[in-house]
């Protein structure tokens, strides 16, 4: 469980983060979702280290990230893993070798060991073949695909998604957002995913996080979202005519 | 203002520095990477640095030759032991220095601004990498000693160039051009080149690592990086290297 309270964060004169407050559980799908600009991405780095938050604490398992050592919180980071809005994957690097990274840098595990883990990976996001190919040489959604393995290999309790869906056809962020959603109960995470979609929110939407104006606007879970009375959520899920019909149709065939 | 903007660069530049002396994740990985940085700095740079060190003796031996020819107080044999002495005092490690500033320096930059603004760097950031020693550190290292070999090479192969020069234009035999280069050697000399050359490797490494690892934005800022490391890697080299002589010599 990751504990959030009261986050704030300012760039300059800036505020982006202004007293943010939420609770994100183990084994579920916890959405970030907000317009562009709204502090979604500053939220999610704040929470894995990237930023420093000016005020608040985020408690992973009742263990405060801000007040940590240094020493604790590299500890901490071999819990996380993060799927990145680019893959961020090591272009010089094989898929296999960039899955393999992590346990080449943190453990003591033979080649063998190793092999075995990476594969195991590659076979859970249904990419087994694709070892010796280089990041340049697959598809983009080979490469979340690939991402997610790297994020998953060390066993990690928490993961965080960067809009795993961004530059994906829409079959293919299904896909995406179904392994999500499947390693997130398999092997009992709490995953933060910060999204733009809303299939994303209506499919694997455990709980969500609506942020505006870098405050915290609406929370709930994907079928509450339906019935929201929070006209800023209303106008952002629904921004186009088209969905207004669906939604209308949706609540009046209840 | 531009006082106050270098202070925090200085500032900013030295913290980098302070932030490498950390223990390893894994010695294994940081060597792998060090070897590799060896690699490209080393044997990537060598056919520039063959070429360019080679023609250098080749125009210095011209230029000298046709200065002193005619000269009866100089004899032509003097030739071998100016080309020798500029070589290793200055043409090479200095033309070396500034050769790799531009090779490297660029390498280094761009490598590492791309690594940040496709968010590499903030992945190994959050696997508990510590980032500037892993990333900057072996190329710090690999600068420091790869650097002085390649100034050796450049020395052997400007000594042939002025010898293929000379010989072939016909302003001293090889006995006489020879005879020059195993005369008057200070072997405090070639110790003062390779202190040299080390320090210009930190140089260069150094600073192309700061601008690649501290770009923001996008594409546009990468180009602004390199050029930035480049520059003030060739600025700072060219005050070091007065530095150095005036304090070696």
């Amino acid at each position: 469980m990751i504990e959030i309270s009261n986050i704030e964060k300012a760039f300059g004169t800036q505020q982006v983060l202004k007293g943010i407050s939420t609770t994100f559980e183990t084994g579920q799908c916890n959405l970030i979702i907000g317009r562009s600009g709204s502090g979604k991405t500053v939220f999610l780095k704040c929470m894995v280290g990237l930023f420093q938050p000016d005020k608040g604490s985020i408690k992973f398992d009742g263990r405060d990230v801000i007040q940590m050592e240094r020493k604790d919180k590299q500890a901490l980071r071999k819990e996380i893993g993060m799927l990145f809005q680019g893959n961020a994957l090591f272009d010089s690097l094989t898929v296999a070798e960039n899955i393999q990274f992590p346990l080449d840098m943190f453990t003591h595990m033979s080649q063998a060991e190793k092999t075995e883990r990476v594969n195991f990976c590659l076979k859970r996001v249904a990419l087994t073949g694709a070892e010796k190919k280089y990041p340049g040489e697959i598809s983009g959604g080979m490469m979340k695909r690939v991402g997610i393995a790297r994020a998953i290999v060390m066993n990690p309790k928490y993961l965080f998604c960067d809009e795993p869906n961004s530059g994906l056809d829409p079959k293919t962020a299904i896909v995406i957002d179904e392994l999500i959603k499947e390693i997130t109960e398999e092997y009992q995470m709490t995953t933060v995913i910060n999204t733009h979609d809303m299939n994303s929110v209506m499919g694997i939407g455990d709980k969500v996080v609506y942020l505006s104006n870098g405050v915290k606007s609406w929370e709930g879970n994907k079928s509450e979202i339906m019935n929201t009375t929070n006209e800023d959520l209303y106008d952002f899920i629904f921004a186009s005519d088209f969905l207004k019909g669906l939604q209308k149709a949706a609540v009046g065939k209840k | 203002m531009y006082f106050l903007s270098f202070i925090e660069e200085l500032g900013k530049y030295l913290a980098m520095l302070l932030s490498l002396f950390t223990k390893p994740e894994r010695f294994s990985m940081y060597w792998k990477e060090t070897m590799r940085q060896m690699v490209n700095i080393g044997v990537g740079s060598l056919i520039i640095v063959g070429i360019v060190s080679t023609f250098v003796g080749g125009v210095t031996a011209v230029q000298f030759s046709n200065q002193i020819m005619g000269l009866e107080l100089i004899p032509m044999w003097w030739l071998g032991y100016i080309i020798r002495d500029s070589m290793i005092l200055e043409l090479a490690p200095t033309i070396t220095g500034l050769l790799l500033a531009g090779k490297i320096g660029s390498n280094i930059s761009s490598e590492l601004g791309s690594m940040r603004i496709t968010e590499q760097i903030d992945a190994l950031e959050i696997m508990g990498v510590n980032t500037p020693a892993y990333l900057i550190g072996p190329k710090i290292i690999a600068g420091l000693f790869v650097m002085p070999l390649l100034v050796i090479i450049a020395v052997f192969l400007g000594i042939i160039g002025g010898m293929l020069a000379g010989v072939l234009g016909g302003y001293y035999s090889m006995a006489e051009y020879i005879r020059g280069t195993q005369d008057m050697f200070v072997p405090w000399y070639a110790f003062m080149m390779l202190i040299k050359s080390a320090v210009f490797g930190f140089i260069i490494c150094s600073i192309s690592a700061y601008y690649g690892y501290n770009v923001k934005g996008g594409a546009l800022a990468i180009g602004e990086a390199s050029t930035k490391a480049v520059v003030n890697s060739c600025i700072i080299i060219i005050i070091a290297n007065f530095i150095l002589a005036f304090i070696l010599l």
